[in-house]
């Protein structure tokens, strides 16, 4: 209970009015995001209403554009839910597990981060392309697409619930159990309550890197139009064309698509912390 | 507390306004003024080992000494845009007219850049098949791409200006002699149809090749030539009929009388024989080139091609960009839906 205090006497005096610290720490970090974030996005929402409401109705209607957007959206949507239950999976095992090689596999999981994304591009086309080792030919398919977008994002899922794992307490566990909850009933209302925040913000910032993603992508979706050419590709390409406008409206697209699933994450991230 | 606190938000606007002052402040100091003795190059990515050794030469020589060179390379479409939005640039050398068209418009090059002889062009190319290591498919011409089962990869016209030459080249020589035009849509067709792999530029169209994907790739004969100098396995067929690909360059008009001469270096016998070495071939026909290591016969390294066909065939690049590459209503765009 004493710890508690300091904090509400801090929550007192701090309504309404900042120390001199945190306002310019305030200060800094809205003039940072403002300067990274919001000056691009703002300029790009600003371009794609360039040429008018109905011109960026049009452009984002187009066949190409709407089977880019929905390729991407589709396959983002989708590598963010099974990196969500594989990457829990892995963080699990990382954390509970022991067994030789350990260490390896905890730097293997941070590869697909630091790579250079064509260099990744090239690794998946040699395993998964014409001369893969598993007779495997998966060029130009959107499977393709989906495994390159599963490979890239799978270090989020991973390192956000990790440490989430290392802290937990495992009494509450050991407690449940003592009580005659079977396994699965306390992952089921011990641990998944704890970790779903954590797994819902490394989803979240899977979707968002998918839905994105270009280099690795590029070689092994062979950038079929209407079939595999995923959004990135098709704003290159309207930029390539002197269309700016109309790479500009099929990013404001993403951008809408992205916040509206990383506000309902968020929205469910409180649900799932609330009842925990 | 000295001073009475001032309300939050102003404080924090306060801070605003005092960082952004400071970054203002330094991004001023940061620029500098512009080098006289340095010559800015801004270059499609191919050129970038010949511009190298260009730049190199030309230093060597009377007109060229005590200058240093600054080389931008990339995509040849970036590079013109990166040029129109203010990327210093001396000397520009794009992959076709188009982009050089670009910079014009912008007013960054003289309208009159292709009044000389060579009409801005400094380096010339034809557009080649590219096979397997011994030509396993026995690739002879144009004809065998269109072949049931033939898997062509190219890069894409749509992301890869550069790639215009390679459809122009498959939709003029099937027009022929006689601009059949209905013979050059049958034949771009089968042609597109055959397409497994559209890359977004030729060097991921290279990768991906070299990966396997593909029997034949279109490409360049200088890029086939430094791939092979390089040490990648593949083979290029040069077909009897081909297109003309032509590079442009030229000067800005804020750059240093120095530039000018290095362009007109590039263009002499002595700059278009370094050109050569790097397997393009030199805009004046009389001048030999050997020793190309890369080329299939390094001591003939650019035979001569029965029918050529230019982009004036065509009508030219505006009618070209209109009938061939519209988005919409271009018969590339057509054929690929």
């Amino acid at each position: 209970m004493a710890a508690l205090t300091p904090r509400r006497r801090f929550r007192g005096a701090g309504h309404g009015r900042l120390a001199p610290a945190s306002a310019l720490g305030l200060g800094i970090g809205v003039l940072w995001l403002s300067l990274l974030v919001g000056l691009p996005v703002a300029a790009v929402v600003v371009t794609s209403f360039e040429n008018g409401i109905g011109d960026f109705w049009q452009e984002i209607t187009t066949a190409d554009a709407l089977a880019a957007l929905r390729l991407s959206v589709g396959a983002a949507l989708l590598a963010a839910v099974v990196n969500a239950v594989l990457g829990t999976l892995v963080a699990w095992v990382l954390v509970r597990d022991h067994f030789p090689g350990k260490r390896c596999v905890e730097v293997i999981i941070d590869i697909p981060f630091a790579l250079p994304t064509i260099v990744a591009g090239l690794v998946l086309i040699s395993l998964y392309g014409p001369q893969s080792p598993f007779g495997l030919d998966l060029v130009g398919t959107r499977r393709g697409v989906f495994l390159a977008l599963l490979f890239v994002t799978l270090p989020f899922v991973v390192r956000s619930v990790q440490p989430v794992l290392l802290d937990m307490d495992r009494d509450v566990e050991e407690a449940a159990a003592s009580l005659g909850a079977g396994e699965i009933t306390v992952f089921r209302r011990i641990v998944l309550p704890t970790i779903a925040p954590a797994i819902l913000s490394g989803a979240a910032l899977a979707f968002a890197r998918a839905l994105g993603e270009y280099g690795s992508v590029i070689l092994i979706s062979a950038n079929l139009t209407g079939r595999t050419e995923v959004s990135a590709s098709y704003m290159l390409k309207r930029i390539e064309q002197g269309d700016t406008a109309g790479a500009a409206a099929v990013a404001t697209v993403l951008l809408a698509v992205a916040i509206l699933v990383l506000v309902l994450l968020d929205l469910l991230q409180r649900v799932v912390t609330r009842r925990a | 507390m000295i001073s009475p606190p001032l309300p939050g938000y102003r404080k924090v606007a306060l801070t605003a306004a005092f960082a952004a002052a400071a970054l203002g402040l330094s991004s001023c100091s940061g620029s500098s003024g512009g080098d006289s003795d340095q010559i800015n190059v801004v270059g499609f990515s191919v050129i970038k080992t010949a511009y190298g050794e260009l730049s190199d030469a030309f230093t060597a020589t009377e007109a060229g000494k005590g200058f240093s060179f600054k080389g931008s390379f990339g995509a040849s479409g970036a590079q013109a845009r990166a040029v129109v939005a203010g990327q210093r640039a001396d000397v520009v050398a794009f992959s076709l007219t188009p982009d050089m068209e670009k910079v014009v418009k912008a007013g960054v090059v003289d309208p009159g850049w292709n009044a000389d002889p060579r009409k801005g062009i400094v380096s010339r190319s034809v557009v080649v098949i590219t096979v397997r290591k011994g030509n396993p498919l026995g690739i002879r011409g144009w004809d065998d791409l269109v072949k049931p089962g033939t898997k062509i990869i190219t890069p894409d016209p749509g992301t890869s200006g550069a790639a215009k030459w390679n459809l122009m080249a498959a939709y003029a020589q099937a027009m022929g002699p006689s601009k059949d035009e209905a013979a050059g849509k049958a034949y771009l067709e089968k042609f597109v149809k055959n397409v497994v792999s559209w890359n977004d530029s030729a060097r991921t169209a290279t990768d991906a090749f070299v990966q396997g994907t593909g029997d034949v790739m279109i490409s360049y004969e200088n890029e086939a030539i430094a791939a092979r100098a390089a040490g990648v396995e593949l083979d290029y067929v040069v077909p009897a009929s081909t297109f003309l690909i032509e590079n442009p360059a030229a000067v800005t008009k804020t750059a240093p009388p120095a530039a000018s001469q290095f362009l007109s270096f590039i263009t002499s016998p002595e700059g278009q024989q370094v050109l050569g070495s790097k397997g393009f071939r030199p805009a004046d026909d009389s001048l030999k080139v050997t020793g190309v290591k890369g080329a299939n016969d390094p001591d003939k390294p650019f035979p001569t091609v029965a029918e050529l066909s230019t982009v004036e065939d065509l009508g030219g690049w505006s009618a070209v960009d209109e009938d061939l590459f519209d988005e919409q209503s271009g018969l590339v765009a057509q054929l690929r839906k």
